[in-house]
């Protein structure tokens, strides 16, 4: 970690093999990220060449044990590799946080012994991609309202419904999907790509996750074979379980795209001359920056002892809801400042700080929005519930 | 066959160094420490030379205080063998010479058919202790490798220098050092980096020979004056390019 990001020394304070998984991803995106990432934001591409590097360094489901693809790593290290690939971009994170957090980690929670052996060794080596759809055009902070339906018949379950926003949804070679079946329970899909019945179709238009694919995924009565219910689910809340995970890799990830936009601010302030000295030397400018950077470390220690703490197997989903609501909306305004702090160079693709601003955007209101985040430590502190 | 790899763990060359006020050695609170750059075309190398289904076996070896650990962590993760840790206490400078006798010692009881080393280290860049080692361990050297290939008992190596490229041929047991180009380092992979938190570091404790060289004191260069800039036209920038030398004393 550039020491000018790690204010409070913190880097002390990992591990042996967590400095040098982070120094691994950090390398990583220097090299294979950041000189291509411009490109593909503006095309509105997922770069899709990046997937076996990352598949080869161990990225997907990385927490799990060995005999499922994972390396069993802590936590802790694989926050830093959501943070070290947020310092390239969201939507890099993204990808792997949908392939690790919610695709293979749902499958792992749910799965049958056969699901596990079939899917997840594949999925570490990036040979198939999965998605996760919860969400739908008409719920999306209050899942239950899902209308996506599972009615068994004979071998097959037959699925109807539409779900939106799903990342990695045009490219995925398979998606779990959450229906409501005729018991009225939750239950979780396999859904294969190439299931009769099923496609995805990508959504245009973004001026956020550019270099991400989000897609919607129709059901018009797809039949699933019986074999690709996970039956270790059966309500909602175990469909949330999986977005835990998500939303702390998102904790992480955020404390990078702030890193990115603080370092890029604090070297043009330096170098800008404006009524002839720096821009850095003015005090207007060492405020914000300062600010920027305690907001930076904020979000650093909280996503630290988050880490520390899912470590210790001590971390509710209220903690994680906490840390994902701070850390985004305080690296939302970091990337807003240092896009300010650029001027109009700020608002070319040459600079990454309007990049991760827009990409901010979609952080701060996916996976739980700032205000459903709220609420959830609103209740928990308070013991009210105070959604509808 | 036995390949053994130096390595250096070096301050990261992105952050600027500061001598301390006494001169004994630089500031070392807010820097961070990485692995040479020019060892890590060694390591890359005596990987390839693995891979290629050579029977070797890679020792990873540095020299230094506890520090050291992590680099030769990182080489265990990158796919070393064995790791020692020649320890010394920390020094801000070490001469060469004393480096190499160190290192000689170690191979001399170790034996090695083929040692990969950076062409040079980018903290002191002294780039010395390849040929005093050669000359302890009275093998040949072929230095600023950028290409390599290993025979029966001999190794061939295309050199650079400021000629242009040169071929060599040396028996083995030889040294190479390694100069940008000969390969494209890899990343160590998280399984990589799991395994070699199994795999134990050998500590060896060095006392390092007294020689006749020694640090005297660390300074910072003086700080660069302001450039001039002549904005005059033709002829009249030569006239003023004239004045400047000879107010600056040049001419």
């Amino acid at each position: 970690m550039s020491i000018r990001t790690d204010y409070y020394h913190l880097w002390d304070l990992l591990s042996e093999e967590e400095r040098l998984i982070q120094q691994m991803v950090h390398e990583f995106v220097d090299q294979q990220v950041l000189p291509i990432i411009g490109d593909y934001f503006m095309k509105g591409e997922f770069p899709t060449e990046l997937i076996q590097p990352m598949a080869e360094l161990g990225f997907f489901g990385a927490t799990l044990p060995p005999e499922y693809g994972g390396q069993g790593i802590s936590y802790t290290a694989y926050g830093l590799i959501m943070q070290e690939l947020e310092r390239g971009d969201s939507g890099v994170r993204s990808f792997v946080s949908v392939q690790s957090s919610l695709a293979m980690n749902s499958i792992f929670r749910f799965g049958s012994e056969e699901q596990k052996k079939k899917y997840l060794p594949k999925m570490a080596r990036g040979e198939l991609i999965g998605c996760f759809g919860l969400t739908e055009p008409d719920a999306g902070s209050d899942p239950g309202a899902m209308k996506t339906r599972a009615i068994p018949d004979g071998d097959s379950w037959i699925l109807k419904g539409t779900k939106l926003w799903i990342t990695n949804g045009d490219l995925a070679d398979l998606a779990i999907v959450w229906a409501r079946d005729h018991e009225g329970k939750v239950r979780g899909f396999i859904v294969e790509k190439g299931t009769p019945g099923f496609s995805a179709n990508p959504v245009k238009g973004k001026l956020s996750l550019r270099a991400s694919d989000t897609a919607e995924l129709v059901l018009e009565e797809a039949r699933v074979p019986k074999e690709n219910m996970l039956p270790g689910a059966y309500k909602l809340a175990h469909a949330l379980t999986p977005l835990t995970q998500a939303r702390y890799s998102i904790a992480w990830g955020a404390v990078g795209a702030a890193m990115a936009c603080y370092e890029e601010a604090l070297d043009y302030a330096k170098e800008r001359i404006a009524f002839g000295k720096p821009i850095a030397a003015f005090q207007l400018t060492q405020q914000r920056l300062v600010d920027m950077l305690t907001g930076l470390t904020n979000a650093q220690l909280l996503a630290y002892h988050l880490g520390r703490l899912a470590d210790a197997g001590k971390m509710r989903h209220t903690h994680v809801s906490f840390a994902k609501r701070y850390n985004v909306r305080t690296a939302l305004e970091i990337a807003r400042e240092a896009r300010n702090i650029l001027g109009a160079n700020g608002i070319t693709i040459e600079y990454q700080s309007m990049r991760h601003a827009a990409n901010l955007e979609s952080v701060d209101t996916y996976e739980g929005t700032y205000q459903i985040h709220t609420l959830i430590v609103g209740k928990d502190i308070t013991g009210l519930e105070a959604y509808a | 066959m036995k390949i053994v790899v130096f390595i250096k763990r070096v301050p990261d060359t992105g952050i600027p160094v500061q001598a301390n006020p006494e001169g004994t050695d630089i500031v070392r609170d807010n820097l961070s420490y990485v692995l040479n750059p020019y060892d890590e075309f060694a390591i890359e190398e005596a990987l390839r030379i693995k891979e290629r289904g050579v029977d070797a076996e890679i020792v990873a070896v540095s020299l230094g205080d506890d520090g050291v650990k992590e680099t030769l962590r990182n080489a265990l993760a990158l796919g070393a063998d064995r790791a020692v840790h020649l320890k010394t206490e920390h020094r801000p400078f070490v001469p060469a010479v004393a480096t190499a006798r160190a290192l000689a010692d170690f191979v001399k009881e170790e034996g090695f058919d083929l040692i990969l080393m950076g062409k040079e280290a980018v903290d002191d860049n002294q780039g010395l202790v390849g040929p005093y080692l050669a000359q302890f361990l009275q093998v040949p050297i072929v230095s600023y490798v950028v290409k390599l290939e290993l025979g029966d008992g001999t190794l061939k190596a295309e050199r650079e220098t400021d000629d242009g490229a040169v071929e060599v041929e040396a028996p083995l047991p030889a040294i190479v050092t390694t100069e940008k180009g000969l390969n494209e380092p890899r990343l160590p992979t998280l399984r990589g980096i799991m395994m070699a938190k199994r795999k134990p570091i050998e500590e060896k404790p060095v006392s390092l020979e007294e020689v006749a060289l020694s640090l005297v004191k660390l300074e910072m260069p003086p700080a660069k004056e302001a450039g001039v800039v002549i904005q005059e036209d033709f002829p009249a920038n030569v006239e003023k390019l004239l004045q400047v030398l000879r107010e600056k004393k040049v001419l």
